[in-house]
């Protein structure tokens, strides 16, 4: 059962990466990491991580993806793109080498060193209680201090994002004009 | 959990390369930005596959921090590309080359 959990997330995983690389269309692409990322998630259910899948099914698959939908629309870039079209030559043979030379070291890696790691340095994954709470209980004592920096990363990038997409008050771009 | 790691970890790989690639070959920027999220989906599993592995919660309380920081580039990054698609209509990779030499 397991096994056929894990084939059965890990095709759809694969199909969705190669299906947003391959999609000459925008929207087909979103659509298809949309599968990439619940595959994934049933992977995290698969190995006792509840409550990352659940977030990873609400933020990605709901927020971050709706966002990328989002301004795929807004932006009216909705529209086939020419992907024979090569302005660099031998970019993507050497992408595809690199690619494979990244994966063959990998598995070369994986088969002549594995890191030995400390068990449950902290807090032990399994055992009694829920998931969730063993997670808030490392995240609010543990990594208090690295929760909170991420409230002010968020704030950052909140102001970031309204920085940059705001139009100017005289009309025009701000900044440099473009040739 | 009759799965062993090593096959989510192999899976992993393949995602991570795949995102790789694509980031390399297309040229349309939300795209490679989709590309990116495929790479942050790849080293999430691996991360939830060393915290089952080493029996460790660390592991999930730093896939946390990685969808957090995620977030927060996609939202920083589609206001760049906003603002870049504001200037010129098709905005490829190619085509943001004015601080080319």
């Amino acid at each position: 059962m397991d096994w056929v959990v894990f084939v059965v997330a890990g095709v759809a995983v694969l199909a969705g990466a190669l299906g947003v690389i391959l999609a000459t269309h925008p929207v087909h692409s979103a659509l298809m990491l949309v599968l990439t990322l619940f595959g994934v998630a049933v992977l995290f259910v698969a190995q006792q991580a509840h409550f990352l899948a659940a977030v990873q099914v609400i933020v990605y698959a709901g927020a971050i993806v709706v966002l990328f939908l989002f301004v795929i629309m807004l932006l009216g870039v909705d529209r086939s793109e020419n992907v024979t079209a090569d302005p660099l030559p031998g970019q993507r043979p050497i992408a595809f080498l690199a690619g494979l030379g990244l994966i063959v070291a990998i598995f070369l890696l994986s088969r002549t060193a594995w890191v030995s790691g400390a068990e449950s340095v902290a807090g032990a994954a399994d055992g009694p209680g829920s998931n969730i709470e063993k997670l808030a209980g490392s995240l609010f004592t543990r990594y208090l201090l690295a929760f909170e920096m991420t409230s002010v990363l968020l704030v950052i990038a909140v102001v970031g994002a309204v920085v940059l997409a705001r139009h100017s008050p005289s009309g025009g771009v701000r900044g440099s004009e473009d040739t | 959990m009759s799965v062993p790691g090593a096959w989510y970890l192999g899976l992993a790989a393949m995602l991570f390369t795949i995102g790789g690639v694509g980031l390399l070959i297309r040229r349309n920027v939300l795209i490679m930005f989709m590309c990116v999220e495929l790479m942050l989906n790849a080293v999430n599993l691996t991360f939830v596959t060393f915290a089952r592995m080493l029996n460790d919660i660390g592991g999930q309380v730093v896939v946390f921090f990685v969808l957090v920081v995620a977030a927060a580039e996609v939202v920083v990054g589609l206001a760049i590309i906003v603002s870049i698609f504001r200037r010129r209509a098709d905005a490829t990779a190619d085509d943001i080359s004015l601080l080319r030499g």
